[in-house]
C-alpha cells in the first residue's frame, strides 16, 4: 500500500480497445481506469472474455493492428498510448513485463532456456553473451529452478509446466521492471505448483517493490496475494476495492454473483439442502455495441429503469454507506477507496451471510426512483438529485436500503 | 543410440536395398547382355564365350557379390557404348550436375525463403500479392518453355548469358557462371516457388505463436523477432520441403541438361538408356540413388540441428 501522494507506477485512464474487422466491431475494453502503486498487487478478476487480458495486452502495446486503443496509459509518467513502436520496444521487457498464461507454448522450442532469459538482458542492458548467460543462471536460481546452470542449457521441452512458468517469470523480472503483469500465471498449472509461483511473485514485490497486476479468475489466488481487486464485466470496470473489503462487502451485484459462484468447502444452501452453487443467470452481453446503460442490467435482479437508461460510472462509495462509521468522503486515499459502477450498490453484508436483514423493506422501493443511488458518492449533487426526482437522499436510513431477494442469499 | 548414428545406419541399409534393386532390375530388362555385346549376327560360341568371360553363367548371388565387391573398389564395369570405364564417365559428368543442382538449390533457398518471409510478414499488403503471383507463375511454367524463353531473351536477343555448353569452373570461373545462370534459373525457379509457399505458411503459423508474443514482450526488434524466433522455427518445414523436392531436382536436372546441352548426369543417363548401355545405366542409377540417400540423410541431420526436440528425443 502506498500513500495517495506517490505517483502510481501505472495509471490507466479511460482505456478503450476496439477491434474492427470488415464484418464487425468489438468494444473489448470500454472506459477502464485503474492505478497501481509500487509494491502493490492489483488483482483484475472477471469472467472469460471480460477484457482482462486485452487490457494488459494493450498496456504492453502488443495488440494486433486490427485493434485501436483510446484513452491513456501512463507508465511512471510516460504516456504509452500513441507512443511509437521504437519507444515501446525500449519500455517493454525493461520497465514493464508480462507473464503469459500459457507456459507450455510461450517459450521458443528451438532455443535454450539460458538464451531466452539472456536475450532480454542483452537487449536492454547492452551486456555481452557471456555475461548475459551468467546473469540468466542467477535469475533461474532466483525464481527457484534447481540446478540452474544445467537448466540454462536445456530446451523448453525438457522442463515441466511449472518450471517453464518460472522461466517466464525469470524473463519478465530480468530487468527489474517497475510493473509486472501476470496474466493467469497459475491457470495452466497443478495446484501444488501454483503456490510456488505465487510465492515467487510475492517475494518479488517485497524485494524490488514491483507493482504487480495479477489477472486471474481464481478468487482463491486473489485472496492470497492481492492488495486490491478490480472487477471487470463486459469490458468495463464495475467494482474496485481493497481485497478484504471486496470479499467481506461486495457492493456491485455482479461481484456478489461472482463471489457466490465460488465453491466454499462445507457450505451448502440451507433452503433446499442441495449443494448447488449460485450462478449468475443470463449471458455476458455481446460487445458489438457500447450501450449507454449498465451492461449488467439484463442479468441483474436489482436493476430498475435507470439502469437501462444511463451508464453508471465507477465512483467511490461513501464510507458511511460502507461501514456506517461516519468517515468523511475523500479521507481514504485513491488506492484504498471502494468504488462501484452501480446505480444502487448492494448494501454491506457478507455474501455468504446469515439471513439478509434488509429483506423486509424490499420490493417496491426498488423502482420508485425516490431512492438515491445509495452509496454513490455523488459529488455532482445536482445531477444526482435530478435523477432522483428531487427527493432527499435517504441517508437517514440505518442502511441505504435496497431490495434484496432472500432466495439469492446463501445461508450457511 | 544417438540419433545421427541410428540415422546413418538406416541409410546404409537403404543403400544395400538399392544396390539389390539396381542389380536385379538391370537383369530383369528384356534382352540379353551377352547377345547385345556379341554384335551383329553372333555365333553361339561367341555368345557363350562372352557369357563365360563376364561370369554370366554363375549363380545370381555370386554375380551380385562380385558386383558389390567391384563397386566397392570403384569398378563399375565398362561402358559398352564408349568402351571407357563407367566410373570415369560418371566422375566426368558429376561436377556439372552437382554445380547445377547446388546453385539451383541455393537460388531456391535464398529466393524462396526470402520471398516467403516477406509474404508472411506483409500479409494482406501488395507485397504479398506480388510474391504470390510470381510464385504461382514459377510453379505453372514448365521448365522446357521457361528455358526456351530465357535463351531467346538473354542469350539471343540480348546475349548476356550462354545458351548452351559447359566450361569447367577451374578453367574459367566467369565463363562457367555465364553458362550456368540460365540452367540454374530454369531448374531452381519451380523449387523456389514451392519453398516460398511453404515458408510463408510456416511463418504465418510461427508469427502468431505464443513464443513470438513473448519475444515481442521482451522488447526485441522486429528483425530479431522475425529472424531469431519465427524463422528459426519455420526452418524445419523448409528443410522438409527441400528434402521432398529433391527427387524433382534430380529429374529436373535431366531435362535442364538436355535443354542447355550440359554434359552432366542427366545427359549421361539418357544416352546410356537409349544405347542399352547396361553397365552405364547400372552405375548411373546407383550413383543417383546414393546421392538421394545422402541428401536425405543430411536433411534429417539438419532437422536435429534445428529442432532440439528431435535431437534430444524429448516429447512435446
Amino acid at each position: 500500500m502506498t500513500t495517495s501522494t506517490a505517483p502510481p507506477a501505472l495509471s490507466v485512464r479511460d482505456l478503450s480497445v476496439v477491434f474492427r474487422t470488415p464484418t464487425r466491431v468489438v468494444h473489448a475494453v470500454d472506459g477502464l481506469s485503474y492505478d497501481i502503486a509500487a509494491g502493490e498487487v492489483l488483482a483484475v478478476v472477471g469472467e472469460s472474455g471480460c477484457g482482462k487480458s486485452v487490457t494488459s495486452t494493450a498496456v504492453m502495446g502488443l495488440l494486433p493492428p486490427t485493434a485501436s486503443v483510446g484513452g491513456s496509459i501512463r507508465l511512471g509518467g510516460r504516456e504509452l498510448v500513441g507512443a511509437d513502436e521504437r519507444e515501446l520496444r525500449d519500455v517493454r521487457g525493461r520497465e514493464i513485463a508480462m507473464i503469459f498464461q500459457e507456459p507450455m507454448t510461450s517459450l521458443n522450442p528451438v532455443l535454450t532456456i539460458g538464451r531466452q532469459v539472456g536475450e532480454v538482458l542483452r537487449r536492454h542492458q547492452g551486456i555481452g553473451r557471456r555475461e548475459a548467460r551468467e546473469r540468466a543462471v542467477d535469475l533461474l536460481d532466483l525464481v527457484g529452478i534447481p540446478a540452474p546452470a544445467q537448466r540454462a542449457r536445456d530446451y523448453p521441452h525438457q522442463l515441466s509446466g511449472g518450471m517453464r512458468q518460472r522461466v517466464m517469470i525469470a524473463i519478465a523480472i530480468a530487468c527489474d521492471p517497475a510493473v509486472l503483469i501476470a496474466d493467469e500465471p497459475t491457470t495452466a498449472l497443478d495446484v501444488t505448483v501454483q503456490a510456488g509461483i505465487l510465492e515467487v511473485l510475492q517475494s518479488l514485490r517485497e524485494r524490488l517493490g514491483t507493482a504487480i497486476v495479477l489477472i486471474t479468475h481464481d478468487l482463491g489466488v486473489v485472496a492470497d496475494i492481492a492488495d486490491r481487486v478490480l472487477v471487470m464485466y463486459a469490458g468495463r470496470g464495475v467494482e474496485q476495492a481493497p481485497v478484504g473489503e471486496l470479499f467481506d462487502a461486495p457492493r456491485h451485484p455482479y461481484t456478489r454473483g461472482l463471489l457466490g459462484a465460488v465453491p466454499v468447502p462445507g457450505r451448502r444452501r440451507a433452503e433446499d439442502g442441495r449443494g448447488r452453487l449460485q450462478e449468475i443467470p443470463g449471458l455476458v452481453p455481446s460487445l458489438t455495441e457500447q450501450p449507454d446503460r449498465c451492461t449488467f442490467q439484463p442479468r441483474c435482479s436489482y436493476a430498475d429503469a435507470r439502469c437501462g437508461e444511463r451508464r453508471p460510472a465507477l465512483r467511490a462509495l461513501r464510507e458511511r454507506d460502507e461501514r456506517n462509521e461516519g468517515y468523511e468522503e475523500g479521507e481514504r486515499s485513491g488506492t484504498e477507496r471502494h468504488e462501484a459502477a452501480c446505480w444502487h450498490p448492494v448494501p454491506v453484508r457478507p455474501v455468504l451471510s446469515e439471513h439478509p436483514e434488509g429483506a423486509e423493506r424490499s420490493d417496491d422501493a426498488e423502482c420508485s426512483g425516490t431512492e438515491r443511488s445509495e452509496g454513490a458518492e455523488c459529488s455532482e449533487g445536482a445531477e444526482c438529485s435530478a435523477e432522483c426526482s428531487g427527493a432527499e437522499p435517504s441517508e437517514s436510513a440505518e442502511h441505504p436500503e435496497h431490495p434484496e431477494r432472500p432466495g439469492q442469499e446463501a445461508a450457511s | 543410440m544417438s540419433y545421427p548414428i541410428r540415422r546413418v545406419g538406416e541409410s546404409l541399409i537403404t543403400l544395400f536395398l538399392v544396390s539389390v534393386v539396381v542389380f536385379a532390375g538391370v537383369r530383369a530388362l528384356p534382352g540379353d547382355t551377352a547377345t547385345a555385346l556379341a554384335g551383329e549376327e553372333p555365333t553361339p560360341e561367341a555368345i557363350a564365350q562372352i557369357r563365360a568371360s563376364y561370369g554370366l553363367d554363375d549363380n545370381i548371388v555370386v554375380q551380385y557379390v562380385r558386383y558389390v565387391r567391384h563397386a566397392a573398389t570403384g569398378d563399375l564395369g565398362v561402358s559398352s557404348r564408349t568402351g571407357l570405364p563407367v566410373l570415369d564417365s560418371v566422375m566426368e559428368a558429376l561436377p556439372v550436375t552437382l554445380e547445377l543442382s547446388a546453385l539451383a538449390l541455393l537460388l531456391a533457398v535464398v529466393v524462396g525463403v526470402g520471398a516467403g518471409v516477406v509474404a508472411a510478414v506483409r500479409r494482406g499488403r501488395p507485397e504479398e500479392w506480388l510474391v504470390n503471383a510470381v510464385a504461382l507463375l514459377g510453379l505453372s511454367v514448365p521448365a522446357f518453355w521457361l528455358g526456351i524463353v530465357l535463351v531467346l531473351a538473354f542469350a539471343i536477343a540480348v546475349p548476356v548469358f550462354a545458351a548452351s555448353g559447359f566450361v569447367p569452373f577451374g578453367v574459367d570461373p566467369m565463363e562457367n557462371l555465364r553458362h550456368m545462370v540460365l540452367p540454374v534459373i530454369v531448374l531452381g525457379s519451380g523449387l523456389a516457388a514451392v519453398v516460398m509457399r511453404q515458408t510463408r505458411a510456416a511463418m504465418l503459423g510461427s508469427l502468431s505463436a505464443d513464443y513470438v508474443r513473448t519475444a515481442r514482450a521482451k522488447g526485441l526488434s522486429r528483425r530479431q523477432v522475425i529472424v531469431g524466433h519465427a524463422l528459426r522455427n519455420s526452418l524445419v518445414t523448409v528443410v522438409t520441403v527441400l528434402g521432398l523436392q529433391l527427387g524433382h531436382l534430380i529429374s529436373g536436372a535431366v531435362v535442364t541438361e538436355q535443354i542447355f546441352v550440359l554434359p552432366g548426369f542427366g545427359k549421361l543417363t539418357i544416352d546410356a538408356v537409349f544405347s542399352r548401355d547396361y553397365a552405364m545405366v547400372q552405375g548411373v542409377v546407383l550413383f543417383t540413388s546414393t546421392a538421394y540417400i545422402l541428401v536425405n540423410l543430411l536433411v534429417d541431420l539438419a532437422y536435429s540441428v534445428i529442432d532440439p526436440r528431435i535431437r534430444l528425443g524429448g516429447a512435446q
